[in-house]
């Protein structure tokens, strides 16, 4: 099939839109007398509160209403955005109430107030009197499952949310069998999503007495959902509308602010209400990721070849379940379909903390377990002196593989050639040989890492994926979508989509960019890369039926067979004679205004996709170490994405160079730090805080090997979350062979790297001819 | 939103110090990149403010006709940074006012605000140290001009009297002239960053010897601090490398580093032993007194 607009960079559709600013985010849209409400959050990581005294604050000129737990229905809901399960024992676990009189996490939410303006609501929070019982608290998981540890939920007395895990083969034979038994322990930091736009929403009930939320959100129909449940309401009686969000990289596939927001415009008599978190209350109050340790052995013959792995996984899910549990699957699941483990143990543990929340995060718990998969591959190698790449390919799976558990079959697998690709694109072998023997302060060092990825979340979640188009008198077309645009452009790829499929240049395909659960067909949102994957093939359809009917109508005009009629360029063709009919807009028009049949041409369906596609992919990285200081600095990077057939590669880069980044700031600088005598957090903020800015950023090249998938839509695979999952592993081992130290813990921050410089005794006395290659501008 | 109900914005300096004087309440704005923060943290008594912004007096850089150089104190870091008479004569001062923040707070950030907000962290501190920096205060009384080491009292705390103002940073002649200098920031990010720790080196190098080396470090200690030890040391002393490392273990002698969340003592101090030698090195090339060995 030769496709004219598909697999084109063409421009996002909201490109101009967002650059002049003109692009309506939640905060940009106002209803008359707005107010503004604001949260009192707990100074103790665990407390109850004894007694609480509203009146000063309620006295204050300005204020409209304090809530109190007491105030509202005492539902605990679950707040994970997941597709609701009719099957009990599969739903999320419903642990949270909108204000609590319970504090779990230094930040909860014990009370809030509705107020004319910011002012106002925050002096009313300083005159509010919080008489608090302290409890003891736990900051870690091994803390937390001590015999006699504070319990954070009284439904879970050992603090375990989850230990659900999952086997296939005898790994125990395995291990006690093999010729070499590897084994390490990993373990990754707190991280944080920041979002550029911070958790906000506003809520009124409308004049029917429905309540109206919109809401900076991936997941509008979930939200839905969700407020309905934690508000003890008919589902029906929630509106939810998602304008342009500012990023949302799982932070906002949950729940966070919006109950909470409808419970204060309900205070006010359905005044509307806006709450905005502020980017200290983000990093607090909205999700986290999940910190892991991750502990291996791997069962492997004498030759490399790879026979059995166990993966342990002690997971600090924080205050609340959110995600966590499911989280951990997705740990465990979704590195398989790569490399060949005839045997297999996964036992997980997701503990609850006095922390923040963490929950969905790009990635979903995968960038960890490649965090810790690819170190020990590279220390395997490395004891068994092999080439790192060679033994990663021997022990690739291959096409047809089918996953035990899962049952997912690998359709496409592009690994070798991104292997290939990026190895080429480093200059691996010309490296390798400039750096090996090194001397003076600076080490330079090349690494890689593989990793896979699903799309979507098939077979554990529902995948079901709602579009709607109607072709307008000129032949254009408006496409509604319930799958959202959170950044990634997947608005756009949908446009290409229709476009390909009738015969459209893009400025005759409008989105409807704004979803509201009284309009949009259902769909469940932005998440585990599922979009171009699953919407795609929603799209797809309801781009065919609507061609259908086009050439329906203009057989009956020319009384042709529509098998023998295509569209081009707006016009109505004779396949055979490549003879213009007639014009799409005399078919369109037809469809309007025949006295007889007019019937406007319109497409309103749903995809139930229960495929899923397996993505691939690389990192090469080449690192330059100081080993005075502990910097490292990332000289050179190349991702190498199978993600399938790319729909626009502009868009594709994109999502490279934001992931890679994202994955640098985990590997090198980020980690949300607690003080451990109070469970407060130190830098909930983006000056302590180090994401990492423009200037840290190196140059990030992106590659595809393009394969065609037969699951997905014109053969693509997910991407949005693939870019993230391997730069980490790749940092760690290019450092490796810059230093021949092993760090199995990121972030890799400047003074952790000099401590153990340090304390392997790497500081020895500089060289004269060391000094000379000094370069004070890199300090 | 923040909680502001006064702002007074007067035109003039004499305006100015006559508002202080009368309102005792009134606390000094420049660019806001510090005082802003305060007020959304809730800092109690920063609701009446004192604007210096329309005053553009004192926004100006010269060179006297004596050598000295006067930077106005509500000069904002873009305009020292890309100032000729600065990158001529203080390029170290340039240095460290384009490492600080990033675009947006250059263009607002004050140089004046950054000494009075009392940082040990402000990047302008250890390089106006080194540069043996002059403040010149001013009241409705009258006018003082201290040594900017004298001026620092604590973390966060100057010694500006009540109706002061800081309106100019003097550079005198014999501070700079003939020297070469380097600042090193040393911070976890490139941009948009606190200094971990900043080392600031002015030097003057004659037939390849040290004649004069002075060593200013920022979060070394509670203020920014000299390195006396370390430039007595270093007078008359040959510029090799093996002087330059034994100079930055000196230094580490003058700090009074402390382990907090942010970074170790020992790793503070052996970034001041390493940095200051790189710092000292480069200024010592700088000033022209590092030959190829």
């Amino acid at each position: 099939m030769s496709l004219n607009i598909v697999g084109k960079s063409v421009q996002r559709l909201d490109a101009v839109e967002k650059v002049t600013g003109k692009a309506r985010y939640s905060e940009d849209f106002f209803e008359r007398d707005m107010l503004v409400g604001k949260v009192l959050r707990s100074p103790y990581a665990h407390a109850l509160v004894k007694r609480i005294d509203v009146s000063k604050a309620q006295a204050l000129p300005g204020v409209e209403a304090v809530l109190l737990p007491k105030d509202l229905p005492a539902i605990k809901f679950p707040t994970a955005g997941h597709p609701w399960s009719l099957d009990v024992a599969h739903r999320d676990v419903a642990d949270r109430l909108i204000l609590t009189g319970k504090a779990r996490f230094v930040g909860d939410a014990v009370a809030a107030v509705v107020a004319t303006d910011l002012l106002v609501a925050e002096q009313a929070l300083h005159l509010i009197e919080v008489e608090y019982e302290v409890l003891p608290f736990v900051l870690t998981p091994e803390d937390a499952m001590k015999e006699g540890a504070p319990v954070i939920h009284e439904e879970r007395p050992n603090n375990i949310l989850s230990s659900f895990g999952t086997q296939y083969g005898d790994i125990e034979a395995e291990l006690a069998n093999a010729d070499r038994v590897f084994e390490g322990e990993y373990e990754t930091s707190i991280v944080q999503h920041c979002h550029l736009e911070n958790q906000t929403a506003f809520a009124y009930q409308d004049t029917h007495g429905r309540i109206v939320v919109n809401s900076s959100t991936q997941i509008p129909h979930i939200v839905r959902r969700i407020v309905a449940q934690a508000l003890g309401l008919r589902w029906g009686m929630v509106q939810v509308i998602k304008p342009y969000i500012g990023g949302g990289f799982g932070a906002k596939q949950d729940v966070v602010i919006e109950p909470l927001v409808a419970a204060m415009s309900l205070a006010v008599h359905g005044r509307p209400v806006r709450c905005t978190f502020t980017r200290e209350e983000v990093f607090i109050d909205s999700r986290t990721r999940h910190s892991m340790k991750i502990h291996l052995r791997i069962a492997a013959s004498n030759a490399g070849k790879l026979h059995g792995i166990e993966v342990k996984v002690l997971s600090n899910t924080g205050a609340y379940a959110s995600h966590g549990h499911s989280i951990a699957m997705s740990t465990g699941t979704k590195f398989r379909p790569l490399y060949h483990f005839r045997s297999f143990k996964f036992e997980p543990k997701t503990v609850y903390t006095n922390l923040p929340v963490a929950g969905a995060m790009r990635g979903y718990g995968v960038p960890q377990m490649f965090f810790a998969l690819e170190s020990l591959l590279e220390d395997i190698a490395r004891e068994l002196k092999l080439d790192p790449i060679e033994f990663r390919r021997m022990n690739l799976i291959s096409v047809g593989h089918q996953d035990p558990l899962t049952k997912n079959v690998v359709r496409s697998f592009g690994i070798p050639e991104c292997i290939a690709k990026g190895k080429e694109l480093i200059r691996w072998d010309e490296k390798k040989r400039a750096y090996a023997s090194q001397t003076g302060h600076l080490r330079r060092g090349v690494g890689m890492a593989c990793f896979s990825y699903a799309s979507g979340t098939h077979p554990v979640g529902l995948e079901l994926a709602g579009a709607r188009i109607v072709m307008a008198q000129d032949g254009s077309v408006t496409l509604q979508v319930g799958a959202t645009e959170i950044g990634q452009g997947s608005d756009t790829v949908f446009a290409q989509i229709t476009a390909e499929v009738l015969g459209l240049p893009m400025d005759m395909v409008h989105v409807v960019t704004v979803q509201d659960t009284d309009i949009t067909p259902f769909d469940t949102g932005a998440y585990a890369s599922r979009q171009t994957f699953v919407t795609g093939v929603a799209v797809r359809k309801a781009a065919l039926e609507a061609r259908d009917q086009v050439l329906a109508i203009a057989a009956r005009k020319c009384g042709l067979n529509p098998e023998e009629l295509d569209i081009r360029g707006c016009q109505i063709v004779e396949r055979a004679l490549d003879r213009t009919l007639c014009s799409l807009e005399d078919v369109a028009m037809d469809s309007y205004y025949d006295r007889i049949y007019a019937d406007p041409i319109k497409s309103d369906v749903s995809a139930n996709v229960r495929v899923n596609a397996m993505s691939y992919g690389v990192t090469f990285m080449a690192v330059e170490v100081d080993m005075e200081t502990g910097k490292i600095e990332v000289l050179e990077l190349y991702n190498v994405h199978d993600s399938g057939v790319i729909i626009n590669p502009k868009l594709a880069e994109g999502q490279v160079h934001g992931g890679v980044s994202m994955a640098l700031g985990a590997a090198l600088l980020e980690q949300l730090l607690f003080d451990p005598a109070t469970g407060k957090p130190l830098n909930n903020n983006l000056l302590d805080y180090k994401l990492p800015t423009m200037l840290d950023t190196p140059r990030i090249h992106a590659a595809f090997v393009e394969t065609v998938d037969a699951a997905g839509s014109f053969g693509s695979k997910s991407l949005g979350e693939c870019p993230v999952i391997s730069p980490g592993p790749a940092l760690r081992n290019a450092v490796l062979d810059a230093t021949g130290v092993a760090f199995n813990k990121i972030p890799l921050y400047p003074q952790v790297v000099f401590e153990k410089f340090k304390a392997m005794g790497l500081l020895c006395e500089r060289s004269v001819e060391d000094v000379q290659h000094l370069s004070p501008a890199r300090a | 939103m923040f909680n502001i109900s006064v702002l007074q914005e007067p035109e003039t300096l004499e305006a100015a110090v006559a508002m202080l004087k009368a309102d005792a309440d009134l606390r000094v704005i420049a660019g806001g990149t510090d005082v802003l923060i305060r007020i959304q943290h809730g800092g109690d008594g920063w609701s009446r403010l004192l604007s210096l912004r329309s005053i553009k007096s004192l926004e100006t850089i010269s060179l006297r006709g004596d050598g000295t150089i006067v930077i106005g104190a509500t000069a904002p870091f873009a305009k020292i940074f890309l100032d000729p008479i600065i990158r001529e004569h203080l390029p170290s001062l340039a240095e460290a006012a384009v490492s600080m923040g990033g675009p947006q707070i250059r263009n607002v950030a004050t140089i004046g605000g950054n000494i009075c907000n009392g940082a040990v962290s402000g990047d302008s501190a250890s390089t106006l140290f080194a540069l043996d920096a002059l403040l010149k205060l001013e009241s409705q009384d009258g006018e003082r001009i201290i040594p900017i080491h004298e001026f620092y009292a604590g973390p966060g705390k100057v010694h500006l009297r009540p109706g002061e103002l800081l309106t100019a940073v003097l550079i005198p002649r014999d501070s700079y002239q003939g020297t070469g200098g380097h600042y090193i920031k040393f911070a976890m990010r490139k941009a948009m960053d606190i200094a971990t720790l900043g080392v600031s080196v002015v030097c003057r190098v004659r037939a390849g010897k040290f004649q004069d080396l002075r060593i200013g470090l920022g979060v070394a200690a509670p203020v920014p601090i000299r390195c006396l030890e370390a430039e007595a040391f270093a007078r008359g002393l040959e510029v090799t490398q093996a002087n330059c490392r034994e100079i930055g273990r000196l230094a580490v002698k003058a700090s009074k580093a402390r382990t907090s969340w942010r970074a170790s003592k020992d790793y503070r101090e052996h970034l001041i032993e390493v940095l200051t030698e790189r710092a000292v090195l480069e200024a010592a090339k700088r000033a022209g007194g590092l030959h190829a060995e």
